[in-house]
């Protein structure tokens, strides 16, 4: 086998590679997509969604357990958007490139990969016991809010790096103002990227149960919540629950409950995938 | 890992319908007799996951003879259950395990006394897979023996636990150390809570545990008797010998019937719900206990656990009265 003969070969097969790697994980989710809809589509229907739970399988339903999802995922956007963001502009914006920067930037960026059960044990110190919200709508949406700032400053910051610097320097060299030239253009060329950390965040807090669970989130609420200092449960716990009941029944429930969770998920990566397609249609350079 | 089952066992769907129909006319006469029960209030419960079920089903039942009264429960599991209890942050908390030394001595130190009420029994079950054709017994000698905390590295073959038993690698399954079955278990079998082994196959979901007992013929698990039962096709019980002839001769399979009159011991268990002293005082809380007690033996089969003996749930009655009227007075 001549050299070039060897290379074309060497090239050949990691390509293969490579198409095995990107089928493998594909074809993993959708078993796992099948299985879950082949279980629980046919449970799935209007009573399912407007129930509440309930010892007996057919009759349990998942309204105070969405309703919560929702609350939560409300309130922890308002939280952590606000915050994430105007925390990011400030780091790369504003923030001086001292020693301090850049120590601060390590521990945000391993902030992102500490376990979610910490910031639970964090939140219920801080939050349920220090100032006494009780295990409410607040404590939750604060905590998991810890949980997605790290995410959403980082994702702010690489999104805002994106950003051209000759823009900068053109609406610096027209007059502007450092404010000015973010509010008006470094911001609206970077909302795209933003917003995908963003929702990508709140998919992420969208699917926890254990650092609620720590804080105080309950299974069983008879009630939907009707103010931020509530008590809740969440679809993941409903769903943590009923997997672990030893009758099937509950199992084909979980597989429901799950189908919800995945479109609330996926109905937020759309939105994601539609604001960044109409922001980057809008931003002409 | 989700494993989702496909199959509905008839005898659970039989269960299921015959229980439903049961309570609801149970539950049509306790509303009729009870609609002035004019109530209102929180009832805050928390605790063990295991006992969760039941409770679920008591509150569920409770909205219909009391609806303005609001029962949440949560599952933080005994250990945080019993942290808020003694705190006074909770008014129940569901125990699959007596309250400990520390968790009392708190209780104490913020003025509360307390209540422990049984409510049902488990059935703790040792499993292994049909195809294992020689453990037809085992003693509690033997459970011991494999479970200790020395048989780590040592014990890893069948024939060391009987030498009739084949040569082959023991593959062990059971709950993990945080959960309240564990720690049953170990205080049973070991003779000492929270020490065991720690080279076996550990899940805090019981699902988790049956579907590697009904996958590997050379395994042994143990875990919750309606997890074995539910599972009777995948899964073989095997009968223990506590080798006490007063309390059931030989070796006892666990049922219904020997978990029910204490013969499968030591592996009954029974659950708890604790009831504080500041709560007693409330009349919603009042009612909402003698409820369960009431329907505890119904409601506690239907979930998947084993009643008590209608004298014993008469007894706690009796008990939880003499503790309200204590509380009162103070």
């Amino acid at each position: 086998m001549t050299n070039a003969q060897l290379n074309r070969f060497k090239d050949k097969a990691f390509q293969a590679f490579g198409l095995f790697c990107t089928f493998f994980g594909l074809i993993v989710l959708a078993i796992f997509l099948l299985d879950i809809l082949k279980e629980g589509l046919a449970r799935l229907d209007w009573d399912f969604l407007t129930s509440l739970p309930s010892r007996r399988a057919a009759r349990a339903g998942i309204l105070t357990a969405w309703a919560g999802t929702l609350w939560i995922l409300v309130m922890t956007a308002l939280i952590a958007i606000p915050l994430g963001v105007a925390a990011g502009i400030y780091l790369e914006e504003y923030g001086k490139k001292t020693r301090m920067a850049s120590f601060l930037e390590i521990n945000i960026a391993n902030l992102a990969g500490v376990p979610s059960i910490i910031y639970g044990l964090l939140g219920l110190e801080l939050f349920v016991r220090q100032l006494q919200l009780g295990g409410s709508l607040l404590a939750g949406a604060l905590t998991l809010s810890l949980l997605v700032l790290p995410i959403i400053i980082v994702t702010t910051r690489e999104a805002i790096k994106a950003v051209p610097k000759s823009l900068r320097e053109a609406s610096f060299a027209l007059g502007a103002s450092k404010w000015q030239t973010i509010r008006m253009q470094v911001l609206p060329a970077a909302t795209g990227g933003i917003m995908t950390g963003i929702i990508l965040s709140l998919s992420r807090a969208v699917g926890e149960a254990a650092p609620l669970i720590v804080i105080g989130a309950l299974a069983y609420v008879p009630f939907v919540p009707e103010g931020p200092m509530d008590e809740f449960t969440v679809l993941p716990i409903q769903i943590f629950n009923w997997v672990s009941r030893p009758q099937e029944a509950f199992l084909i429930n979980a597989a429901a409950a799950i189908i919800v969770l995945l479109c609330i998920t996926f109905m937020l990566n759309g939105i994601a995938v539609y604001l960044r397609y109409r922001q980057q249609k809008k931003v002409k350079w | 890992m989700i494993f989702i089952r496909s199959k509905i066992s008839t005898l659970h769907a039989a269960c299921l319908i015959g229980g439903a129909l049961m309570l609801n006319s149970c539950g049509d006469q306790k509303r009729e007799s009870a609609n002035e029960l004019d109530l209102s209030g929180n009832i805050q419960i928390d605790g063990s996951s295991t006992v969760y079920p039941i409770t679920e089903a008591m509150a569920e039942e409770f909205r219909m003879v009391a609806p303005d009264v609001r029962v949440t429960v949560g599952v933080s599991g005994t250990g945080g259950g019993m942290k808020k209890f003694s705190r006074g942050e909770i008014d129940i908390v569901n125990a699959s395990r007596e309250i400990n030394a520390s968790e009392g001595e708190l209780a104490k130190e913020n003025n509360l006394r307390f209540v422990e009420l049984p409510v049902a029994y488990d059935g703790l079950t040792v499993a292994v897979h049909p195809e294992n054709d020689w453990v037809r017994e085992i003693t509690l000698a033997e459970l011991k023996k494999i479970w200790e905390p020395s048989a780590q590295g040592t014990i890893t073959h069948w024939n060391q636990i009987r030498p009739e038993w084949p040569n082959e690698e023991i593959h062990l399954y059971g709950p993990g150390v945080e959960s309240g079955t564990y720690d049953y278990f170990t205080e049973a079998i070991v003779g000492e809570s929270h020490s065991s082994r720690g080279d076996y196959t550990a899940s805090e979901d019981d699902n988790v545990l049956v579907q590697g007992v009904s996958t590997d013929p050379n395994a042994l698990g143990f875990f919750g008797f309606a997890y074995y039962e539910e599972n009777q096709d995948k899964l073989r019980a095997v009968p223990v010998d506590d080798q006490n002839d007063s309390n059931g001769k030989g070796a006892v399979l666990p049922s219904r019937q020997t978990v029910k009159d204490g013969t499968y011991a030591p592996l009954s268990r029974p659950l708890f719900v604790y009831v504080n002293s500041s709560a007693a005082a409330r009349p919603e809380v009042i009612e909402f206990v003698n409820f369960y007690l009431d329907n505890a033996a119904i409601l506690s089969e239907e979930v998947g656990y084993i009643q008590m003996t209608e004298e014993q749930y008469q007894e706690q009655k009796e008990k939880f009265e003499e503790f309200v009227q204590q509380a009162s007075q103070q």
